[in-house]
């Protein structure tokens, strides 16, 4: 239970393609994450998924079922929402009943299945608070719960983290791998931080302008990247690209190389830059070095380093791990 | 105030603004008030004098509340006003649901056309209306007067509450929806609490003139048990004698219902009880 397939599904606003033809295939407990670009049609397919949209073309099975045309409540799914979306009239244990109440289950089956999981996420002592008496992280964590006592084969999350704070976020991530693991349910989710993708997903879904650029593990998208959408976007600081004439190679049209796969010498290197920038982390230095044609290119060095701005060095790339892009984009494999 | 912020200079000139402009707006009230508890003669010797000793008299109350079926005029308005303001805020607020929530083809046109009213008097088609009430038999009914207000009132309310309705929250209807609510109940229990200052200000925008309204009454419904209160304050203005006293007495009376109902909608103006549903 709780398998998800897409078949070629389209959706269009008007003269506008929103997605284009996206297929998947999710398997029972999986936890997959689709990530994108604000605009490249995360949250609508999410959307569909729940019954929230139609889909223009295609079509949508859960547990090998097609639902296109089953209403959101009966598809066996929940969904928790990137501004919490409580019930401001309802108190918290009513907030989270009200799906089975809909469904008209037996009183004491709700009762048990709201104590279950206000339990999990510690929200007993607020159950009789409303939504306006509660803190964001609070507010959050009860709209999980009430998407944990529907019981549902599918979660689904639309950028569940975006209203918190830092370390707020932190914590509510882990509340999420923690249920995950518990509750060993499918889990959907959709974000636009790379952070969040990489440390929960199995598997994660990179979109962009409606269409799935690569899925696989965080890291397989990191070590092996299909195209220069999917390698810019996947680390931070992004990957370097650099048009291959500047090294005068021929086998490609854009050498691509990560920041922390690049170190730095005064005395000789592939590139030469100046200094135009330092960020220190603490754990990282982040430098940013002007290469004239070659453009900036940025440097993630370990530990405390120092460097005057506007010196000239060098940067030395680590050969196994530069990657080759032809001129649509697409990774050249090396043989 | 924030006391760094405060400036005295400023604030003074901004109470005298709002003082001034309260006494301008109570003032046609005041001397209406006064001029009702004196004498005829006391009326025309010194309009604007307080009623004093030699000049107080309830004669207008008791001629008011002597001629007439005055309870009867108070009644009418009151269901006419009630009635029509339900109707307006249920009707209005429905097709600005409909209009911000649903996509269909034409939603533009439909809220254009819902809107256009806004822009023709509901007045110049007295005439077709007389006919339309008098071929359905609803001339001297409060039924017609109800149809005619309703009518009058939705293209604002549907044009105001329709942007309203477009602030709701979509998470809010979403979460609504996969719970198994259905459009009806997202409708009544989410969205209608939300908008509940809008539909306060709706009601008080749309109250004032039906309540006040002399026009349909006297010609859709002029007979004596259907008659509002502003139709029937008018017996007391003669072609040659007006009888000053009873009609200020009329009128202050007539202030007391609105007054009510005002303060019952102001007071949702102010409430805000969106916080918490989001963010």
């Amino acid at each position: 239970m709780g398998s998800l397939r897409l078949k070629n599904i389209h959706k269009s606003f008007g003269s506008v393609d929103v997605i284009k033809d996206v297929s998947l295939e999710v398997s029972d407990g999986e936890f997959i994450i689709f990530v994108g670009p604000s605009g490249c049609g995360k949250s609508t397919l999410l959307r569909i998924v729940a019954g929230l949209e139609d889909a223009t073309s295609g079509t949508i099975e859960i547990d090998d079922k097609v639902v296109n045309a089953i209403p959101p409540s009966q598809r066996g799914i929940a969904m928790v929402f990137q501004s919490y979306a409580l019930y401001p009239h309802l108190t918290v244990r009513d907030n989270m009943s009200l799906g089975l109440k809909q469904a008209k289950r037996p009183a004491d089956e709700i009762r048990e299945s709201v104590d279950m999981a206000s339990n999990m996420l510690s929200l007993n002592e607020y159950l009789d608070r409303r939504p306006s008496e509660l803190s964001g992280g609070q507010r959050q964590r009860v709209a999980i719960g009430r998407a944990i006592v529907r019981q549902p084969e599918l979660f689904l999350f639309d950028e569940p983290l975006s209203n918190l704070d830092a370390a707020l976020r932190v914590n509510t991530r882990l509340e999420i791998a923690r249920l995950h693991r518990e509750l060993n349910a499918t889990m959907i989710y959709v974000t636009h931080d790379q952070t969040e993708a990489m440390t929960l997903a199995d598997r994660i879904v990179v979109l962009h302008d409606g269409r799935v650029e690569q899925v696989g593990s965080p890291m397989e998208l990191y070590n092996k990247p299909d195209n220069k959408f999917v390698a810019g976007f996947i680390g931070s600081p992004q990957m370097n690209f650099i048009d291959a004439t500047e090294f005068g190679r021929k086998d490609a049209k854009t050498i691509g190389i990560r920041p922390e796969h690049i170190t730095v010498s005064r005395e000789s290197g592939d590139l030469k830059g100046n200094v135009s920038h330092i960020e220190h982390l603490g754990a990282d230095t982040n430098l940013f070095l002007d290469c004239g044609s070659a453009g900036l290119i940025s440097v993630r060095l370990q530990g405390e380093q120092d460097f005057e701005i506007g010196s000239s060095v060098y940067a030395i790339f680590d050969a196994d791990r530069t990657y080759r892009f032809d001129e649509n984009g697409q990774t050249i494999v090396n043989v | 105030m924030n006391m760094a912020r405060q400036n005295w200079s400023n604030t003074f000139a901004a109470h005298a603004a709002l003082i001034t402009y309260t006494l301008i707006a109570l003032f046609p009230v005041f001397v209406i008030l006064i001029n009702s508890f004196k004498t005829r003669k006391a009326i025309f010797r010194e309009p604007l004098a307080l009623p004093g000793a030699d000049s107080f008299s309830t004669i207008g109350y008791e001629t008011v509340l002597k001629q007439g079926d005055f309870f009867l005029y108070f009644q009418n308005s009151l269901i006419v006003t009630v009635v029509s303001l339900f109707l307006v805020l249920l009707f209005g607020a429905m097709a600005a649901f409909a209009l911000a929530e649903y996509r269909f083809k034409g939603n533009m046109l439909m809220g254009l056309y819902l809107a256009l009213g806004i822009m023709i008097p509901i007045r110049i088609g007295t005439v077709a209306i007389l006919q339309l009430m008098v071929a359905s038999g609803l001339v001297n009914t409060l039924t017609a007067l109800i149809l005619v207000y309703t009518a009058q009132g939705l293209p604002l309310a549907v044009f105001i509450l329709s942007e309203f309705m477009k602030q709701v929250s979509d998470d809010l209807k979403d979460a609504g929806r996969i719970d198994g609510l259905s459009e009806y109940r997202i409708f009544f229990v989410l969205v209608l609490p939300l908008v509940r200052p809008a539909m306060a200000t709706v009601a008080v925008f749309n109250m004032i003139p039906i309540w006040n309204d002399l026009w349909f009454p006297l010609i859709l419904a002029p007979a004596e048990e259907t008659k509002t209160l502003t139709l029937g304050s008018q017996v007391f203005i003669g072609q040659f004698v007006t009888d000053w006293n009873a009609v200020l007495s009329a009128l202050s009376m007539a202030i007391l219902p609105v007054l009510v109902l005002y303060v019952i909608f102001s007071r949702q103006l102010i409430r805000g009880i969106t916080s918490g549903a989001v963010k």
